[in-house]
């Protein structure tokens, strides 16, 4: 399964990681069968309108998308998607260095107190509507995204959408980062962005942080 | 401060806890002086209600003094607010349609995910009542924090007492929204099922709204004496076989709008009801939805049903072929309580509604443990129970009795 980056279809590179984690090998080589398949399969189907990302869902865990409308012109959340701003809403994001030449690290905090680095370059952007990038080299999991900003209906706002592939890993990073990619990528990008529908909407992130009789619990951090 | 917390089914304690912080900069944290005890914590004190979790602190009907506001709050100290039980963020597309209770930001993301998986999309966030609306801290507490301080809240003039608003935070709006919901049109006979507080001020709205005529049913004495004090003709229903009433009582034509304010855990011992108890217990079936069967059947034809009664998941036989026959429309949700505050507020000024003679019962904030009982146990007198942070342990006072005429 394994493919150089080369073979990625160009622009469709998917996602990033709402954390910074997407697929890049895996991802391509699931995403080329498919579309062999939907070609293939245009006689006897009709081809649907859904994302592409919500096709085949059995079949490709690694790689995943996610829509929320927000209640913000395109064009400001175009402009907040920044990499300084995501550790407000990245949860497990420690921190993203610019490296230059569109080039960011990622501090991730994994299980077992660990971190995982991720390195990803940005390679297109296109002026308030998507952002894609892939990880380079240097990452310890190769991954690609997408995040898109498209107009909502009867100005509702945005549906923002963050698409992210990711080559779950082993050797290198060990099982806590396989653990970490299990399903986790998937259930912290779908977090995180909706976290920054909160901040983008309310100026904060919510949080149900508040007191419970259960000894182990602060009232001023969230919990379950 | 001491709380009152959620231990288990039929297990309410109270109990020594920290106190609510500022966390965010549109909070506020309020010292509370009255809160209200709901028929909704009655089903999760049955444990109808998933998601609850042992030490939650419940309580979602109080108001209170403000004591601490974060930066972006528009509240100031010393205020004293209402708190609405549903909390919503006032920004995102559902509160700018004033459907407040499907607030989308609310519900944080670590308990969003159970929500959406049980009911399709993640439910508002509500205080102290389960995780899937949030696992927010209640308000039958000394203290409580509340976020989104400059939306929710509301400001309440020095001259009106506590008990004469208190309400607005749940069951005036509910019952309020009940009548509103069943789309009343001038002279129409409007059957309510349930009188507790939601169908009491359902009664109350629904005359408001220009309801001909209000019919009433419940089997507890008391409420039904309330009922009628409200301006109800009243059934109970141990009495009378409630369809053929309403048939004989509108020609044969059934009432035009239907009201279930009795919500998941219907009394009574007909055969319906006793299978779905058996179910329940059996853990097929999430709800006993008796008197919500009822309704439908009862409704006229192309007639409107209001579903302001709590329901938590899949229930049994439910009479979607009567419904879809006799072309009825539903209207139904959690209160969108913020959308209402305002005009209530007025009505009540003006004194359109009586809010004080359904409470039974002031008690301490301490004695909540035997309250819940009483109100689990003896549903006939307690017909509503406001607890009091500031009373001394056994400091209770009930209202006279009422005159059942
Ligand atoms: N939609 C909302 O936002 C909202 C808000 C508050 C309460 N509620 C719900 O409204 C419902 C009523 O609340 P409440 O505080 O009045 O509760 P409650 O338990 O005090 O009242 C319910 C009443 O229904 C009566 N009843 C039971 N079975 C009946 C039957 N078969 N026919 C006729 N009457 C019957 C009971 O005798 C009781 O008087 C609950 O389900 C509650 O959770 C909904
Ligand atoms: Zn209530
Ligand atoms: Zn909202």
């Amino acid at each position: 399964m394994s493919r150089s980056k080369n073979d990625l279809p160009d622009p469709l590179i998917f996602a990033a990681a709402g954390a910074g984690i997407a697929v890049l090998a895996t991802g391509a080589a699931l995403w080329q069968r498919r579309r062999h398949r939907e070609s293939r399969g245009q006689e006897e189907t009709i081809a649907t309108d859904a994302p592409h990302w919500t096709l085949d869902k059995d079949s490709s865990r690694a790689m995943f998308g996610k829509s929320v409308l927000i209640n913000r012109p395109r064009a400001e959340l175009y402009a907040a998607w920044t990499p300084e701003r995501f550790p407000d809403f990245m949860e497990n994001v420690v921190a993203v260095d610019d490296l230059g030449d569109d080039v960011s690290q990622w501090t991730i905090k994994a299980p077992a107190g660990r971190e995982v680095t991720l390195v990803n370059r940005i390679t297109e952007r296109v002026e308030d509507t998507s952002i894609y990038w892939q990880s380079t080299p240097a990452s310890d999991i190769a991954n690609s995204g997408e995040v898109r900003f498209t107009d909502a209906p009867a100005g509702r706002g945005t549906y923002v959408s963050l698409i992210l592939a990711y080559d779950p890993p082993a050797g290198k990073v060990g099982r806590f980062a396989a653990k970490l990619l299990q399903r986790e990528p998937e259930v912290q990008a779908r977090r995180d962005l909706h976290r920054f529908k909160q901040l983008m909407e309310t100026g904060e992130v919510t949080t149900n942080a508040s007191p419970s009789a259960r000894g182990a619990e602060s009232p001023a951090e969230p919990h379950i | 401060m001491r709380a009152v917390t959620w231990q288990g089914r039929h297990k309410i304690s109270v109990e020594t806890v920290p106190d609510p912080e500022i966390v965010n900069p549109r909070d506020a944290i309020i010292r509370v002086t009255s809160t209200a005890i709901c028929g909704s914590d009655l089903h999760l004190y049955d444990g109808y209600i998933p998601g609850m979790r042992a030490g939650d602190i419940v309580g979602h009907e109080f108001m209170g003094e403000v004591i601490e506001t974060g930066a972006a709050s528009t509240l100031k100290r010393g205020q004293r607010v209402v708190i609405p039980f549903t909390i919503s963020c006032g920004q995102c597309f559902f509160c700018e349609k004033k459907q407040y209770s499907a607030c989308d930001n609310s519900n944080p993301s670590e308990t969003r995910d159970a929500s959406e998986l049980m009911m399709g999309h993640a439910m508002g966030g509500a205080f102290g009542y389960a995780h899937l609306t949030g696992g927010y801290a209640g308000g039958q507490a000394e203290y409580v924090r509340i976020p989104y301080s400059d939306v929710g809240p509301v400001v309440i003039p020095d001259d009106l007492p506590d008990d004469d608003v208190l309400f607005l935070s749940d069951i005036l709006p509910t019952g309020w929204q009940a009548a509103v919901n069943a789309d009343i049109e001038p002279g129409d006979t409007v059957a309510v099922w349930g009188c507790g507080p939601v169908g009491l001020f359902t009664i109350q709205s629904a005359l408001l709204l220009g309801a001909g005529r209000v019919i009433a049913i419940d089997h507890f004495p008391t409420r039904l004496a309330l009922a009628r004090k409200y301006g109800a003709e009243i059934l109970d229903y141990t009495q009378v076989d409630v369809r053929e009433a309403l048939d004989e009582m509108t020609g044969g034509v059934g009432p035009d709008a239907c009201i279930d304010c009795v919500g998941m855990e219907s009394h009574g011992f007909t055969a319906d009801n006793i299978l779905d108890q058996v179910k329940v217990k059996m853990l097929s079936s999430t709800e006993r939805i008796h008197a919500l069967r009822q309704a439908i059947l009862a409704c006229r034809k192309g007639g409107r049903l209001s579903i302001p009664g709590v329901y938590g998941g899949f229930a049994d036989k439910f009479p979607l072929g009567q419904l879809m026959e006799k072309g009825l429309s539903v209207k139904s949700g959690q209160t969108h309580v913020q959308r209402y505050s305002g005009e209530l507020l007025d009505m009540i000024r003006e004194g359109k509604f009586d809010t004080i003679s359904l409470i039974s019962h002031h008690a301490p904030l301490e004695d909540a443990a035997d309250m819940y009982r009483h109100w689990h146990d003896d549903q006939d007198l307690y017909t509503k129970i406001v607890l009091k942070p500031g009373l001394k342990k056994g400091d209770i006072s009930a209202r006279q009795e009422l005159q059942h005429a």
